[in-house]
């Protein structure tokens, strides 16, 4: 925590871990890392999720202002993903903030249809409680580990996540009377 | 104050040294504050039988439920309270009586309709989510906004800040029964509302902070508004602290009551002037600064002890800091453009439609079609009111977001509830909410 | 004392009785002086649900002063209140509580859907907003704006004070059963068991 240049960003080529795939660009804590408008961004794989967070905590990062999900179905060709990162359906995407240096990250990581389970920040941080249960809600990833795994937003009774890019707004369609003729 | 020492080892920096215990907020069973029960549970528990009259009294527990539609939960929030006797032990806020579907809405939405959508959000600072969807917007456009528009977004902000407390005065001193407050505070607001309506053409969600800057420069004669504003103001806030701030019965009512440490507020990701009530000292506007706040002079205001007042005293001063900030911006204003002079993405003024077909073509485009946004994924981030609030936006190149995400205060500073009620009486709730300051229309979105 | 200002001598009423009952007596209908009652004393209940609720207490508050038509007022408890002003968007899990809250005010009660999202949906047209509020309840006055003005807000409740106070609202209500056409259904099974007292 006092050390924030340990286990932080290292411009080194491709350190070899678990993962099938080899990154082949700059790494941050063992994870790929690219840049967006001056943000840091981390590509966690998902099984490396709450262990990658957890070494961000350590490092300083002490509030996790947000946590969301992003489906990506209706735009399959995204180009920001670094070399090595299989892109998937679902992105979950945790900002972190660090209030002694003023630094933002982001951490994305890709979360396959088939399989749509993150593990649950709530023991690194419990103000993802409510995040996580709306990104359940609206979007339908799951959190193992959740303490209360339930709709937030919705009635407890719908069906569906309304935010999944393959359900519909839900539009009435309008009648308009013709309009009453000019005087 | 701390001192060089402290400063030096602090690891959040300065300001920042204390930080209690947080262990209460990771539990997850039984002890815990926050009552993990869901509503089907709930009701099968009302359904069934009571306990029977045997045993200690004090062991037996029943859930209240307050709201959604009660006039002290500050719009459409529900609780379920599990109490005993009049103490409250365990609390859950249910929420999403007033989820809009904004988030989706705004995929439908071009990038110029999208402040209509999120102005609506938080209602009662509208500006701020306008500021922050519009920063996303340029960010990923790589606009750079002209200074006047970045000044007349800074006197809006402020302004709206100062409105938005002033709500909160309002209404929290309605709550714990100080019903003429109610009718002070809209007094002052309405004239804050009045030079909006000057500047935007409307009293609330107006529609003005636009991704490139401002919808319309700021009218002939606002600095004698913006003036009058600044003299009218100050002592009717003096006024206030003689109805409130000394006054012993408030005092008692709010001094003590809900109570966090600093750990607990950064555990749970609160933001904004709960977290400032706790003695720890972080404003986005300071920090991180954004628009020109580097180049005015303010205080953060903290508080001591985490408690109600604090919260309430914090807003108050804040809104005296927010003035102070106006004054200097009616200095400090630049002039030149009141919004970027892309023709791609800013409307051109109606009177060269008639002239240029040029002009009329990008007219039809950017307002049926809409301007496209380079691919990409941000956030950027304000200082509301009520804490952070920040945009996420996903671009796939179109001209409407691909995907938007509203980080709202607000839905997040309300897991701080279950903390702040636990021990204490149902009346010492409804302070505690009103202490929250939560808007409904930001909680679920 | 038996001079009036501007009406003089009046010590010959008391003295008249009942023969000056042709001259001395002025009649109306009861009815008059309960519809305009009712119209002078419509107490609101408190339903603001999102913006619009900032413009109804807006109208409540010093500049606007709803006290003038007697309706400063606003009620917590349905059972008091006459009026119920649906500030806001109705989302789907608040439709049930609103047509509940509203099945709790006593009649005569009406409805001002009060905004775009209250009266049609407004500019969220999803799944999560109910198209207008007279899906849930009879509307009788709507009032539009995003949010309306306090000026509207206040139009708004004078053109129902009108309706009241000339009968068309109580008409109205009678011919179409209601308003929305919505059957109550009286069910078969006895109410609630009663609490037998000292019992728990």
């Amino acid at each position: 925590m006092t050390d924030p240049a340990a286990g932080g960003p290292d411009v080194a080529p491709s350190s070899p871990d678990d993962t099938a795939a080899e990154p082949a660009g700059p790494t941050a804590w063992g994870v790929p890392v690219t840049e967006a408008f001056g943000q840091m961004v981390l590509h966690p794989p998902v099984d490396r999720w709450f262990e990658t967070v957890a070494a961000c905590r350590d490092d300083g990062y002490v509030m996790a202002i947000d946590l969301t999900a992003v489906d990506y179905s209706a735009h399959p060709g995204r180009t920001d993903l670094p070399g090595g990162v299989r892109p998937e359906r679902f992105e979950v995407v945790a900002s972190l903030l660090s209030h002694a240096t003023g630094e933002r990250v982001r951490l994305r990581t890709q979360v396959p249809e088939s399989d749509p389970e993150v593990a649950s920040l709530f023991d690194l941080y419990p103000g993802t409680e409510a995040m996580e249960r709306e990104a359940w809600d609206l979007m339908g990833v799951s959190f193992s580990g959740h303490p209360d795994h339930t709709r937030i937003l919705m009635p407890e009774d719908w069906e569906g996540h309304p935010l999944r890019r393959d359900v519909s707004m839900g539009r009435i369609p309008v009648q308009f009377r013709d309009a009453p003729p000019a005087r | 104050m701390s001192d060089v020492a402290e400063q030096a080892t602090s690891p959040m920096g300065p300001g920042r040294t204390y930080l209690g215990p947080s262990e209460r907020v990771y539990r997850r069973d039984d002890t815990s504050a926050v009552l993990r029960l869901s509503e089907a549970e709930a009701a099968v528990l009302a359904g069934g039988p009571d306990d029977p009259p045997t045993g200690d009294i004090a062991d037996q527990r029943m859930i209240l439920n307050m709201g959604p539609s009660h006039p002290s939960t500050h719009g459409v929030l529900r609780l379920m309270l599990e109490m005993e006797g009049e103490a409250i032990r365990r609390s859950k806020a249910v929420i999403g009586y007033l989820h809009t579907g904004m988030e989706k809405t705004a995929e439908d939405l071009t990038y110029l309709q999208g402040p209509t959508n999120v102005t609506r959000m938080d209602y009662a600072a509208p500006l701020f989510s306008e500021l922050a969807f519009s920063m996303a917007v340029e960010q990923l456009l790589g606009l750079e906004v002209p200074p006047r528009a970045t000044w007349i977004r800074m006197l809006m902000c402020e302004l709206n800040r100062v409105s938005s407390h002033l709500l909160f005065q309002a209404t929290n001193g309605m709550d714990l029964g100080a019903v003429s407050m109610m009718i002070y505070g809209w007094r002052e607001r309405e004239e804050v509302l009045r030079f909006f309506e000057k500047v935007t053409g409307l009293r609330m969600n107006h529609n003005y902070i636009r991704p490139g800057g401002v919808a319309a420069d700021l009218p002939d004669g606002w600095q004698a508004d913006v003036r009058r504003l600044l003299e009218l103001i100050p002592p009717r806030l003096d006024e206030y602290d003689t109805l409130l701030t000394g006054q012993p019965i408030f005092r008692g009512r709010l001094q003590g009551v809900g109570v966090i440490t600093p750990a607990e507020a950064l555990a749970l990701s609160t933001t904004g002037p709960i977290l400032r009530s706790t003695g720890y000292a972080w404003d986005l506007r300071r920090d991180q600064p954004y628009l020109a706040y580097d180049e005015v002079e303010f205080d953060v205001i903290v508080g001591t002890r985490g408690d109600s007042f604090d919260r309430y005293a914090i807003r108050q001063n804040e809104i005296r800091e927010s003035l102070r900030i106006v004054e200097q911006i009616l200095d400090l204003m630049p002039a030149g453009d009141y919004r970027v002079q892309d023709k791609k993405v800013t409307p051109p003024p109606r009177a060269r439609i008639d002239e240029s077909m040029e002009a009329l073509i990008h007219h039809f485009k950017i307002f049926t079609e809409g301007f496209h946004v380079p691919q990409g994924e941000t956030y950027a981030a304000v200082e509301s009111p009520r804490g952070e609030l920040g945009c996420y936006l996903v671009s796939d190149g179109g001209p409407k977001p691909y995907r938007m995400h509203i980080r709202g205060p607000s839905f997040v500073n309300l897991q701080t509830l279950p903390h702040l009620m636990e021990g204490g009486l149902i009346a010492d709730g409804v302070a505690v909410i009103s202490s929250v300051d939560p808007i409904m229309g930001e909680v679920d979105r | 004392m038996a001079r009036l200002p501007l009406i003089g001598d009046v010590s010959h009423v008391m003295s008249d009785g009942l023969e000056g009952l042709d001259h001395n007596f002025v009649t109306a209908r009861i009815e008059d002086l309960v519809k305009w009652s009712r119209a002078r004393s419509c107490w609101p209940a408190t339903f603001g649900l999102a913006c619009c609720a900032l413009e109804m207490m807006a109208t409540g508050a010093a500049h606007y002063d709803l006290a003038r038509y007697g309706m400063e007022v606003f009620r917590a408890s349905p059972r008091q209140a006459d009026l119920m002003i649906v500030a806001g968007r109705v989302s789907q899990k608040m439709a049930p509580i609103l047509r509940q809250i509203y099945d709790q005010m006593m009649e005569p009660k009406w409805v001002i859907s009060m905004g775009v999202c209250a009266s049609t949906g407004g500019m969220f047209n999803n799944y999560a907003i109910v198209q207008g509020v007279d899906q849930v309840v009879p509307v009788d006055v709507y009032a539009p704006g995003c949010p309306p003005a306090p000026e509207t807000l206040m139009h708004a409740i004078l053109t129902l004070h009108d309706n009241i106070q000339s009968g068309e609202l109580t008409r109205r209500r009678k011919a179409s059963n209601g308003g929305a056409g919505i059957q109550v259904q009286v069910p078969d099974t006895p109410g609630e068991q009663p609490v037998e007292l000292g019992s728990r």
